[in-house]
């Protein structure tokens, strides 16, 4: 392949068109890497789920993109799209109101909102998944957000089931002020439950991920993985600029500098995130009846115990959910 | 005493001020204003300063320790800036570095540990954006505090006293009561970061905390807070009588806490851990269909 661009051996910021999730490139086109500067073609690039062959840059995808490439093909039952987001602030800035922001948003992105949850299957394994959409305005956590996983986490909980998060955001849902913060508790609480009735939760950074996601349920998962390059912290980096009007280090802040600092679990190309996740999940299924201790065991009907004296948030939507876990 | 008595008098009889959210900005920022040392000091007795995180270091800008509140001992946890220069440096202007909300976290084991009620003081602007915090990862210091905090099997208050900055200030906050000063405000960003986001421009943070709602009458409205404590003189002018009508208010709370739930009694304790549970499963904006 001809190289066009003069190639960056350094690390060099992501260019701002990904931030859309670049999706709907026409078929017959060539993408340039912006790690390496190596022109791609767009088939080639999709067929190798948008990892650059050549340096190994993975690209960013869109939540929808997210889920075919780790849910086995037609699996995926999508729950809560019919949850609309509000404004109780009645913000305005000077780009207007946030409702229509929302509006907009809503059109432009074709999703109803930042994350995307449900039912799927990974090579066959029943779990809960739910995927941030960095398009709808930079995957900030806002109301509807914290009431679809916890309503994810509670049926989880319910039918025993371990529960996937992926987790990009670029920081708070502003327009919605206290609120959003307080999606960090909610989730947190969530996970707490679920935690309680010993189903394990596996949270995949991906690039970028940071504030109050970041600070909140993605960071206390049992297993934290990440993607190669990802940009993971609580700061942005031009905050931390600003404030401490120091250099940053060169990877700092990278998927690799969170492994070296001991922060997550482990690295996984995107390739391999498949079967490493079924992997992870077979280790913590429930152990073969026979091997249980008769009184200190994982046991389903348990957790139906902790969900039931919830906000009934669990229980409205059972009939429906327990139909697709049946199978 | 007797000058505090007639301010407040006189205030009371006053029409009431039209304040700002950004005004109230400004006086839960202002550095005379009383902060977690203070309400110790009048509140509390028997304080027992307890340091340290036992990993890394010791953080000034989140202090904890054991204390008598009312006849009984109760694990007081607070942010605390200075008032000065020396004081800001010493306390890293009240901006916790994953080191304080892990001595938050590891206090807080200890108080369910000995089933002693926790009295959070919440003041800062946020937590510290510094290179040294990501590395020690701030995100996840934070988000362990609020999972150890969301189950934790003794009663929980919280009290904005200041600045509620974002998540540094939520990591102490989730409590089985929330309350706030009337002039203490609790956004999920600062009103300057706002305006700078999204307004290109930092200097608009006025419109900014218009808009944000931050105040404790917004936050009241919305059912965030429980409680909202009068402010009649702004808490710098009327330290003492701000600190005891916020320590009548947190007594009354502990109360009813300690009379409807036993903490030696599990299954009392999760009916505990239910009311919060469900506390903060019920905030959220959103509708159906
Ligand atoms: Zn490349």
């Amino acid at each position: 392949m001809r190289t066009f661009f003069q190639r960056h051996s350094k690390f060099r910021p992501r260019s701002s068109d990904e931030a859309t999730g670049d999706s709907a490139i026409p078929e017959d086109m060539w993408v340039k890497c912006p790690k390496c500067g190596e022109l791609i073609y767009s088939k080639e690039l999709d067929h190798n789920d948008r990892v650059c062959p050549k340096c190994g840059h993975h690209f960013r995808l869109n939540a929808r993109e997210r889920i075919a490439l780790l849910a086995d093909e037609g699996s995926f039952v999508e729950w809560d799209a019919g949850i609309q987001p509000e404004d109780p602030l009645e913000f305005v800035d000077p780009k207007g109101a946030y409702a229509e922001k929302l509006a907009s948003t809503q059109e432009k992105t074709g999703e109803t909102e930042s994350l995307i949850s449900g039912l799927g299957r990974i090579e066959d394994r029943p779990v809960v998944i739910a995927v941030a959409e960095f398009a709808f305005m930079g995957a900030s956590m806002g109301s509807v957000w914290g009431e679809k996983l916890a309503r994810a986490i509670e049926r989880a909980a319910h039918d025993g089931l371990p529960v996937l998060t992926v987790n990009a955001s670029g920081g708070a849902r502003m327009h919605e002020g206290l609120f959003s913060l307080m999606q960090m508790a909610k989730t947190v609480a969530a996970f707490d439950r679920l935690g309680r009735a010993r189903l394990p939760h596996f949270s995949v950074l991906i690039d970028p991920c940071y504030g109050g996601v970041t600070a909140s349920y993605a960071t206390v998962a049992d297993v934290i993985l990440a993607e190669p390059g990802a940009l993971i912290g609580f700061a942005g980096q031009r905050v931390i600029e600003q404030v401490t009007k120091q250099k940053l280090p060169p990877d700092f802040q990278t998927a690799e500098f969170l492994l070296d600092h001991g922060m997550i679990d482990l690295i996984v190309e995107r390739a391999l995130l498949r079967s490493t996740l079924a992997t992870l999940i077979d280790h913590h299924a429930p152990a073969p009846v026979s091997f249980r201790p008769e009184d200190n065991g994982y046991d389903a009907a348990g957790a139906v115990e902790l969900v039931d004296a919830g906000s009934g948030s669990a229980g409205d939507t059972s009939p429906e959910h327990v139909r697709h876990t049946a199978s | 005493m007797s000058t505090v008595d007639t301010i407040s008098e006189e205030t009371v009889n006053m029409p009431p001020v039209n304040l700002s959210p950004m005004d109230r900005v400004r006086l839960a920022r202002d550095p005379q204003r009383p902060g977690t040392l203070d309400y110790i000091a009048e509140l509390f007795s028997n304080f027992v300063e307890l340091h340290g995180d036992r990993t890394f270091g010791d953080d000034g800008a989140l202090i904890g320790g054991l204390a008598t509140f009312r006849n009984r001992s109760v694990l007081v946890l607070g942010h605390q800036g200075g008032s000065n220069t020396r004081e800001n440096l010493a306390r890293n202007f009240g901006m916790p570095r994953p080191e304080g909300f892990r001595k938050a976290r590891r206090l807080m084991c200890h108080a369910e540990k000995f089933r002693l009620p926790i009295i959070a003081f919440i003041d800062t602007s946020g937590a510290d954006p510094g290179i040294g915090s990501e590395e020690r990862g701030q995100g996840t210091a934070i988000a362990e505090c609020l999972l150890q905090m969301v189950g934790l099997r003794v009663p929980i208050i919280c009290v904005v006293i200041g600045e509620g900055g974002s998540g540094g200030a939520l990591a102490i906050s989730l409590g089985d009561r929330l309350l706030m000063l009337e002039n203490a405000v609790y956004a999920v960003a600062s009103p300057e970061a706002c305006a700078a986001i999204l307004w290109k421009d930092s200097s608009f943070a006025s419109e900014a905390a218009e808009t944000m709602r931050v105040t404790a009458a917004d936050l009241q409205r919305f059912g965030i807070i429980d409680e909202l404590i009068a402010e009649p003189v702004p808490a710098h002018e009327a330290p003492r009588e701000t600190i005891g009508a916020v320590g009548q208010r947190i007594a009354a709370h502990l109360e009813t806490l300690l009379d409807t739930f036993d903490i030696s009694d599990p299954e009392s304790v999760e009916a505990l851990l239910r009311e919060r549970y469900d506390k903060f499963r019920a905030i959220g904006a959103w509708h159906e269909g």
